[in-house]
């Protein structure tokens, strides 16, 4: 074995930074002891984060490999890179207060969510199917420890263990499907991949679309897509509040981003192949969010739906395959995150006496107890249904505006449909706030983080169409360096 | 006075308002509930003043489109900020901005609860409307035409009746899946036409295939919105839950949105299909015409009669406007602007005594000429003019509508004007159960006549009204070139394809 070149960090800095940080966070927990240690770890890890955002923008977007190819940096993976570590970084500011209260604020919350979002980050620019999967594991390995974090809670233990079954599940197929199409191809860099497709002229085995077969199955399972969604709900449900935010946002980002990096690049050549399978599962995400939200009482659960009607819509940006999807897609997603973080830190301020409520009734009559955040909400799920002038419209708009232009005009009219029927559970929780009479207001003030988060976020909503350049035009830059290599 | 971005102004104006309202008023103290009420009168009646200057400096002569705005939005789609009236819209943007003051003030005393959230309400709901008469574009056109769901949506359900929730969520969802398709359609047309500018798309010739599905798609939308039967359900609905205010906008004019809508798009940018579908529409419309006619008869609910009425005579509208003469086409704009203002007068009509004796069942009422007298002239009015008395507004329009269609086909014009006869029998019932009469029922005897808040409130409505029907000139004039243009490219773009002209100037 010959001694290997010692790799080019510089594309990696903020990995190689958060993986260092999170190192020594776990070595100044162990030694700062006492109650002072978790408030310390969540804020080193917040400011990590909102470093790692900052080197990411310190470099230029050229597209770069290292690590002897298997990690690659470009503009696509620092947009998502951005999203996810703004995810996380608003999802861990919100929970410190929720983690304090149910007295599980420990040191080690913060440096899993900052592990998780290291695994994320390795996803997002993985080259190679080796790194994906690694990158993956690390992401998911975090994710269930967190889901059973409140481990005296039995629902939290359930989703947890939960999680983890269908999740190992999933990475088998998905471990499963790699091996396939490396034994079919002899190579697992997405370079060398696309170069066996491309020579193969359209003549693949079927052996290798049963391995893409297999590694959408791992990938849908990561996104909550249908038909591999029902760990969703139970697992929206029983995580502690905090966590479902999280998980809500920052992993799907990132598989999305995975899903597109995987799709477009090696398979590329054989869009042919995966299209159909996607168009399904956005088909069957889209209209099981849409109808089974409608029976929800609890208000998690309906997230739940929520979101895998949400991934519904990003995959049909995804199904175009083009450039203009993509982009779509991450338009959808950066919306997506802001609409999500607000809602959910309006879940959070549903408390009675010190303890949490999840039903929907809870919020019945909130716009004479609290207007200000019955206001807040009611914005978010307007523009979670998509309409005008709120954010939301405008992921929708990009969405079908690159389906349209490829002329998927059936999943366009599904795609609105379903929209209808999904407005229906959104407006019903607003008429729940708004018409309904109240009962017992929440617990004020809500923390000076909440309020913040709440404020920040509902500005980006209601003024996205406003200044909506930041977000589009970072989501088309990174969508064409997908495509043209720049 | 050109310089100004003065369609921007107009439309943004109430903006300002309710963000003063939220942001400066606090508290649910009645000095709070006051000084909402007066800064939300204020800023309409502001607008109302502003847009006069558009009547003032619209030049007649021209099809143009006028006080023209365009900025960049998403240049990377071509998607522009683009303002501009023309003949159409001009006086749509003038009936918006001289009804919500009206609503305001006539909500002065009715609404007790949420005041500060309810002239917020309104005041981002008459953005929306002036927006939408003044857009250029699709896409603004499309944000400002779903975006008036929310505060609408809102409006029924917290100031509503008792089946409020039902009638919300009827109204919201029933036109949300119209406007949806159109959206898609709107797509298909940018991608075909590679822009959403609405004056380049109105001389865009689109393919005869997609015309077709692009109208049905359109169609779905304004016919919601108009509506038309057989999905007009969610009117009387949404009417008769609706507070009064909200009621007079619904009327006045959301349902104007659709008949406009029709005259923006699906007839000049899609010709060839809107030739095709004559036929439906006419039978749609005599079929809305005298069957909701009949319906209004047999009602005991006030605002459900005048609901149902409201689809009859939208369906002149859109009869008019698919007849694709000048006659016809003029007249259904006629008939949509003296609507606005009857049908939202006659709401108010009943909102005077709906706020008296909490009742809108014609059966509670009777006699009530004796103690209001002020009160029996001023409906009386507005009953006419609903009937179509020649001098009334209603007049001019029904007349003209039905001039056109005798042009275009003579047994759809004896259809509808068989519709004239009914809409005078219900009406003329309604009023003779309401205002003629013995004063027997003892808790109208105490009622008292109109307060003068409320006639401020019908003073400006009586005047316009009549104004409308005598003196017609003030209002067509505006609209002559921009129809004829309409027609004229119609006519090319269908001759264009080699199908005989159906329509006539």
């Amino acid at each position: 074995m010959t001694t290997a070149e010692f790799p080019n960090l510089i594309p990696a800095l903020p990995e190689v930074f958060i993986a260092c940080i999170a190192m020594a966070l776990l070595v100044l927990g162990v030694f700062q002891k006492g109650k002072g240690a978790a408030k310390t770890a969540t804020f080193l890890t917040v400011l990590t984060m909102a470093l790692a955002l900052l080197l990411l923008s310190a470099f230029s977007f050229e597209k770069v490999t290292t690590f002897s190819g298997m990690f690659i940096n470009d503009t696509f993976g620092a947009f998502t890179k951005a999203l996810v570590l703004l995810g996380s970084m608003l999802t861990l500011i919100m929970s410190y207060g929720y983690l304090k209260r149910v007295k599980a604020a420990k040191f080690e919350y913060p440096i899993l969510v900052l592990l998780a979002t290291l695994g994320m980050m390795m996803m997002i620019s993985a080259n190679n199917l080796l790194s994906l999967y690694v990158g993956l594991e690390l992401q998911s390995l975090s994710l269930y420890v967190l889901a059973a974090f409140q481990r005296d809670d039995l629902k939290s233990s359930e989703a947890g263990l939960k999680y983890f079954v269908l999740g190992a599940l999933a990475s088998g197929m998905l471990l499963y499907g790699s091996s396939m199409i490396y034994g079919f191809t002899g190579t697992t860099s997405f370079a060398g991949l696309a170069e066996v497709f491309h020579n193969s002229h359209g003549h693949i085995s079927t052996g290798v679309v049963v391995g893409i077969v297999f590694m959408l199955a791992g990938l849908a399972f990561k996104i909550s897509a249908v038909p591999f969604h029902m760990w969703t709900p139970d697992v929206y449900e029983g995580a502690p509040t905090p966590v479902t935010a999280f998980f809500a946002v920052a992993p799907k980002i990132a598989a999305v981003a995975l899903i597109i990096r995987v799709m477009t690049g090696p398979f590329g050549e054989l869009i042919g192949q995966w299209q159909q399978v996607i168009v399904f599962i956005s088909v069957a995400s889209m209209v099981l969010g849409a109808f089974a939200a409608i029976v929800q009482k609890n208000i998690k659960r309906l997230m739940a739906y929520s979101s895998i009607g949400h991934i519904g819509y990003a995959l049909i940006g995804i199904a175009v395959g083009n450039e203009a999807g993509v982009q779509a897609v991450l338009v959808y997603m950066a919306i997506y995150l802001f609409m999500n973080v607000g809602t959910f830190a309006c879940i959070l301020c549903m408390s009675r006496g010190g303890r949490m409520v999840e039903g929907i009734e809870d919020l019945a009559g909130l716009g004479k107890t609290n207007p200000g955040m019955a206001f807040v909400m009611a914005m978010f799920m307007f523009s979670m249904a998509g309409i005008p002038p709120l954010a939301g419209f405008f992921g929708k708009m990009y969405i079908f505006l690159a389906a349209i232009q490829a002329e998927f005009y059936t999943l366009a009219v599904i795609g609105v449909v379903s929209s209808v029927v999904g407005a229906f559970y959104y407006i019903r929780i607003i008429k729940i706030m708004y018409f309904d009479d109240a009962v017992d207001a929440f617990d004020r003030p809500i923390g000076r983080e909440l309020t913040a988060i709440l404020v920040a976020t509902s500005i980006v909503i209601l003024f996205f169409f406003v200044f909506p350049a930041p977000i589009v035009d970072g989501a088309s830059a990174a969508a064409a360096s997908l495509f043209t290599g720049g | 006075m050109t310089e100004l971005p003065i369609l921007s102004l107009v439309t943004f104006l109430p903006l300002v308002g309710a963000a003063i309202i939220l942001l400066l008023i606090r508290g649910d103290s009645e000095i709070a509930a006051r000084n909402a009420r007066s800064t939300a009168l204020w800023t309409t009646i502001a607008t109302f003043v502003i847009s006069l200057f558009i009547w003032a400096n619209f030049d007649n002569g021209t099809a143009e489109f006028q006080f023209v705005e365009k900025a960049e939005w998403f240049p990377a789609l071509g998607i522009s900020y683009h303002m501009g009236v023309d003949g159409i819209s001009m006086f749509f943007v003038m009936l918006s901005t001289l009804l919500t003051p009206l609503c305001i003030l006539s909500a002065w005393e009715a609404i007790q609860k949420h005041v500060r959230e309810y002239m917020v309400a309104f005041l981002v709901l008459e953005t929306l409307m002036v927006g939408m008469f003044c857009a250029l574009d699709m896409v603004l056109f499309y944000i400002f035409f779903e975006g008036v769901l929310i505060p609408m949506f809102l409006i029924i359900g917290i100031w509503g009746g008792p089946r409020r929730v039902y009638s919300a969520f009827k109204f919201f969802l029933y036109t949300l899946f119209g406007s949806v398709l159109m959206l898609l359609a709107m797509f298909t047309m940018y991608f075909q036409a590679g822009t959403t500018d609405i004056p380049t798309l109105l001389t865009y010739g689109f393919p005869a295939g997609m015309q077709t599905w692009l109208w049905l798609a359109f169609f779905a939308s304004f016919a919601v919105k108009v509506p038309m039967w057989p999905v007009h359900t969610w009117l009387p609905d949404a009417h008769v839950e609706a507070p009064t205010a909200g009621s007079v906008i619904l009327a006045g004019v959301l349902l104007k949105m659709g008949g406009y809508g029709f005259l923006r798009f699906s007839i000049p940018m899609l010709p060839l299909a809107t030739v095709e579908f004559v036929p439906l529409v006419y039978t749609l419309s005599i079929v809305a015409i005298v069957y909701t006619s009949l319906v209004a008869l047999a009602q005991d609910d006030m605002k459900k009669l005048i609901a149902y009425s409201s689809v009859a005579h939208m369906g002149y509208v859109t009869l008019g406007s698919f007849t694709l003469t000048a006659h016809g086409i003029e007249g259904a704009i006629y008939q949509m602007l003296s609507h606005g203002v009857v049908s939202a007068a006659l709401f108010l009509i009943v909102g005077v005594v709906y706020d008296r004796i909490h009742s809108r069942e014609i059966a509670v009422y009777g006699g009530l000429a004796e103690k209001m007298p002020g009160y029996a002239v001023t409906f009386m009015v507005f009953m006419l003019a609903s009937v179509g008395l020649p001098g009334t507004g209603g007049f001019v329009g029904e007349f003209m509508v039905l001039l056109g269609a005798f042009q275009a086909d003579t047994i759809v014009a004896a259809l509808a004007a068989s519709g004239l006869i009914l809409g005078a029998t219900y009406m003329l019932y309604l009023y003779r159960r309401v205002i003629f009469g013995a004063l027997t029922k003892e808790n109208l005897k105490s009622i008292t006549d109109m307060s003068t808040r409320e006639w401020l409130v019908f003073a400006p409505l009586i005047l316009i009204t009549i104004w409308m029907g005598v003196y017609p000139s003030s209002f067509l004039d505006p609209m002559h070139v921009t129809v004829d243009n309409l027609i004229d490219q119609f006519n090319a773009a269908v001759a264009a394809a080699g199908n005989p002209a159906v329509a006539t100037r």
